[in-house]
């Protein structure tokens, strides 16, 4: 277990700069995301790490030594890949012993220890059996079980769960929450998945054009977004050009076309200053109610249902307010209001947060 | 309508049939004839006999024929396939300046008439005042052979993906080891293939034999063709029914085992 520190890394293909100068830090025994669109930098920072690319500038460093010019079988890290990579000519024991044998370790004990990776992964009594004989959810526990069992520095997971089908995605989720948490070992996961990043993370980095976004806990992220783009990765958002009349202790006052003054929470407009700002109005907090009826304690605009998306548990609709349309995604009680209706868009201010204009 | 084109099928079922039977068929008698008793290398078979399978293993020039193809063959083979797979390897695996152009220069061998390259090279060592040897025949041998070992392995390293590699240096293993433990045994099928390649058709060449092969040296191909300037003796026919089973048999062995291991690593 380690922590593992970026400190200003760039990596560049040619004319082309995949990362930026990026910082990061990442504490020992934490679980950390890399999350955002294909093409952000996600994955190229891992495999900086991994130490399968070499950073064009910076310094990497993993239990506080610079591993730089470490190659990547002395840096003792677990590699989860997205399409498992096992060893097809090999049987499931000898995938997950293969780390061992390179590690002075005796035949008894990579018995036992093989043993006990698959146990962890709650496949017992698969040993025998060659990795194209299981199933693809089996082969992704495989693959975790080969690469924790050598007992890794870090485990760094790149996009390990995209390539299995929706219900499996969602227990191996939790299942791989479950055995980082019991063997502690400090994780950088890589997705695009947002669902997947709130849901395992203990911090998340989101990256965007091949720089950091935001780091913070998934509660952060999501809650007290530092950009529009943030905003917009992580569920579906509303951004209002407004200006930010006033700034005080507990709110700050926004003043946004459609709704009028909005006062935000403090701790939800962090870096705005008087001038322009934006307001950020979430899909699922913003609530569609009949025109008529009682709004109090909310702010609220008449709109008209453009395009209902039917999704069972919810809904989202398209809605014209004035002249620009707000995205809503609410929970359905009965039926949904039709395409076409009056409708009235409201929000509670403290659902907002602000972004510098 | 059904009848109509059932008997469209049949027509070109039969026309398929009369295709092979017309290509097969002289193989068949070669093999037939190489057991007839006469001593007339035709028809008619007046007993079935060894007789000629015996002769051919007391014919000195045959035998020497035979050993200096073998030995061609086997040392072709493993110079190709050695060549072919560090070649493949470089080309799938590693960034090399004029991929396109390297790979294109690699195969061009199979595109260029064989009497071409054989002229050609001969002409370029006769320039470099290189006289013919053995070497030489081995070299003309290696770089024909070398395309179809490239071609084969190349395809099958495309196949494998590269972070299974990945893994393995992940885990521990340095890069030579990942090389043995991992990816040599995932394109041994295609390395095999290869190497039987580069053997078969080594064994069989003739065209560039002639030019290239010193004085006195024959292969059997060659050895074929010079005896059959002189008359038609049944030898020959027993000869090719030889030839045969090493060309097609081999092949066929190979292939075999080939997937066998393949099946055995989920290739």
């Amino acid at each position: 277990m380690s922590s593992v520190v970026l400190k200003n890394i760039v990596k560049r293909f040619g004319s082309y700069t995949a990362v930026h100068p990026s910082d990061l830090e990442i504490q020992e025994g934490d679980f950390v995301t890399l999350l955002g669109p294909s093409g952000c930098g996600k994955t190229t920072t891992l495999r900086m790490i991994a130490g399968l690319l070499d950073p064009s500038e910076g310094e990497i460093l993993i239990g506080g030594k610079r591993v730089n010019d470490v190659p990547i079988h002395k840096r003792n890290l677990g590699i989860v890949f997205q399409n498992y990579a096992l060893f097809p000519h090999k049987t499931v024991a000898d995938n997950v012993a293969f780390g061992l044998k390179y590690r002075n370790v005796s035949k008894d004990e990579i018995a036992r220890r093989v043993e006990e990776a698959l146990n962890l992964v709650q496949l017992p009594h698969v040993g025998g059996r060659y990795p194209k004989e299981l199933s693809g959810g089996q082969q992704q526990r495989i693959a975790l079980a080969r690469a924790i069992v050598i007992e890794p520095d870090v485990l760094l997971l790149d996009e390990p769960l995209s390539a299995l089908d929706a219900n499996l995605r969602e227990d191996m989720r939790v299942e791989l929450k479950r055995i980082q948490h019991q063997i502690g070992v400090t994780t950088v996961f890589v997705t695009h998945d947002q669902s997947e990043a709130l849901a395992m993370s203990d911090r998340i980095v989101v990256m965007s054009g091949g720089r950091i976004e935001q780091v913070g806990t998934p509660e952060e992220v999501y809650n007290r977004p530092r950009s529009e783009f943030v905003a917009n990765f992580l569920g579906a958002s509303n951004i209002l050009d407004g200006v930010c009349r006033e700034r005080g202790a507990e709110t700050a006052t926004l003043e946004v076309p459609l709704f009028g003054t909005v006062p935000v929470p403090q701790d939800k407009a962090a870096g705005i200053s008087d001038g322009p700002a934006k307001l950020v109005l979430r899909a699922e907090k913003l609530t569609l109610m009949d025109a008529r009826a009682d709004i109090t304690g909310m702010i609220a605009a008449d709109a008209t249902v453009e395009t209902v998306d039917y999704q069972g548990q919810t809904v989202r609709y398209f809605v014209r307010a004035g002249d620009r349309s707000f995205q809503a995604i609410n929970m359905i009680n009965e039926r949904p209001f039709p395409e076409g209706s009056a409708v009235k868009i409201a929000f509670r201010s403290q659902d907002c947060a602000a972004l510098p204009g | 309508m059904r009848s109509a084109s059932g008997l469209g099928w049949h027509l070109i079922r039969g026309w398929a049939l009369l295709v092979y039977v017309f290509m097969f068929l002289p193989v068949a008698v070669v093999v037939l004839l190489s057991f007839n008793a006469s001593q007339f290398g035709s028809f008619p078979m007046t007993g079935l006999s060894f007789r000629w399978f015996v002769e051919l293993a007391e014919n000195e020039a045959i035998l020497r024929a035979f050993e200096t193809s073998i030995v061609l063959g086997l040392l072709t083979s493993i110079i190709s396939t050695t060549l072919g797979v560090l070649a493949s390897l470089a080309l799938v695996r590693y960034r090399v300046p004029g991929a396109n152009a390297i790979s294109t220069l690699l195969i061009a061998p199979i595109l260029v008439p064989e009497v071409v390259l054989a002229v050609a090279l001969l002409l370029f060592l006769n320039f470099l005042g290189i006289h013919k040897s053995f070497a030489l025949l081995l070299f003309g041998h290696v770089i024909f052979t070398l395309p179809f070992v490239i071609l084969v392995v190349q395809a099958r390293l495309v196949g494998i993906k590269r972070e299974v590699e990945e893994a393995a240096l992940s885990l521990g293993a340095n890069p030579v080891q990942t090389f043995f433990q991992i990816t040599l045994p995932l394109m041994l099928p295609a390395v095999l293939a290869g190497a039987l390649f580069a053997f078969t058709i080594s064994f069989d060449d003739i065209t560039g034999t002639l030019f290239w092969k010193p004085g006195g040296v024959e292969t059997i191909p060659t050895q074929i063709f010079a005896m059959l300037r002189n008359s038609i003796s049944p030898e020959i026919n027993a000869l090719g029914t030889v030839m045969i089973v090493m060309t097609v048999g081999l092949p066929l062995l190979g292939v075999a085992v080939a997937r066998r291991l393949a099946q055995r690593s989920g290739g």
